[in-house]
């Protein structure tokens, strides 16, 4: 990473803990585990507490949609790294990579729900254009969605554009394959506490 | 949704006015994407606005301008927050307005 800090800068015992993660998983530590066990207290702790309540606390939304969700706003950032990530934990939570791969593709013909889609729709352009309005929060609850489902889905796409840019910043090294999936298994049975 | 609201609220109060290298001061003006010496205020505008744009030269120009990995790392922080904030707020405040159209 380009910050020395976020390679080699932490406690004796984070050291340990990534060392027994790297045996454990016979992977690299993924950078984005390294950013949020770098000075817990100041980013790493509120930020985890934040993400795990939107990935994986309460919400009408299943765990598939939410990291939906999470890899269609990092593919609109263009953020490889999450885009890598969330996409093999949504296919691993859904058990179903091809919907993933069609909504990444082109959300307009991908076979899902259209409350889904309305949702989609509006966390791109909000994520695009930093700014949305009534009449777009209109067309989502038109379609179905709750109130409720919308805040969640804002709370996914926060959690995301903090993250995106993170990524890209500080210029997260981005595995293969195998590091991604080895990623989801630990995110789909641990979630991001 | 009260859960996440709360935990949004600690993350922002604890990048800004918590402990820190960086100044508040200097923490806010990232959060706000506000006018910044350079090269600070090019890094912290493209973390903002055009994060795949970074380059090493970007963080080297910063680090070579004399602030420290730490300080670099919380005033990158606060940017990253400060931005999806931003967001966050303004499609909150949409939503509030629709459904206060829908009730009346």
């Amino acid at each position: 990473m380009r910050l020395e800090i976020l390679n080699s800068g932490y406690t004796f015992g984070t050291k340990v803990l990534f060392a027994f993660i790297q045996l454990a998983s016979r992977r690299p530590v993924p950078d984005a585990a390294k950013l949020v066990f770098y000075r817990t207290d100041f980013y790493g702790e509120p930020m985890k507490l934040f993400t795990h309540e939107a990935m994986r606390g309460p919400s009408a939304w299943s765990v598939g949609d939410r990291e939906l969700m999470a890899a269609f706003v990092s593919k609109t950032n263009m953020c490889e790294f999450c885009i890598g990530a969330h996409t093999a934990t949504a296919a691993g939570a859904y058990h179903d990579q091809a919907r993933v791969a069609a909504v990444l593709s082109n959300l307009e013909t991908a076979p899902i729900e259209e409350p889904l889609r309305a949702t989609l729709r509006m966390l791109q352009k909000l994520t695009r254009e930093h700014t949305v309005e009534a009449a777009d929060m209109r067309r989502v609850l038109d379609s179905g969605v709750s109130r409720a489902q919308i805040e969640d889905a804002l709370a996914v796409c926060f959690a995301f554009n903090t993250t995106n840019r993170l990524a890209d910043a500080f210029g997260f090294f981005v595995p293969g394959p195998k590091g991604f999936e080895s990623g989801a298994k630990y995110l789909l049975s641990r979630g991001y506490k | 949704m009260e859960e996440k609201r709360t935990a949004h609220q600690v993350l922002v109060t604890r990048v800004l006015e918590g402990d820190g290298r960086a100044s508040r001061a200097e923490r806010h003006d990232a959060f706000d994407n506000a006018t910044l010496i350079e090269p600070l205020h090019g890094l912290i505008s493209k973390v903002a606005k055009h994060p795949t744009l970074i380059t090493d030269d970007d963080v080297a120009a910063v680090k070579a301008s004399g602030l420290s990995e730490d300080q670099i790392f919380e005033l990158v922080v606060c940017a990253a927050v400060g931005q999806a904030t931003r967001q966050y707020q303004n499609a909150v405040a949409a939503l509030t307005v629709a459904i206060s159209d829908e009730g009346s």
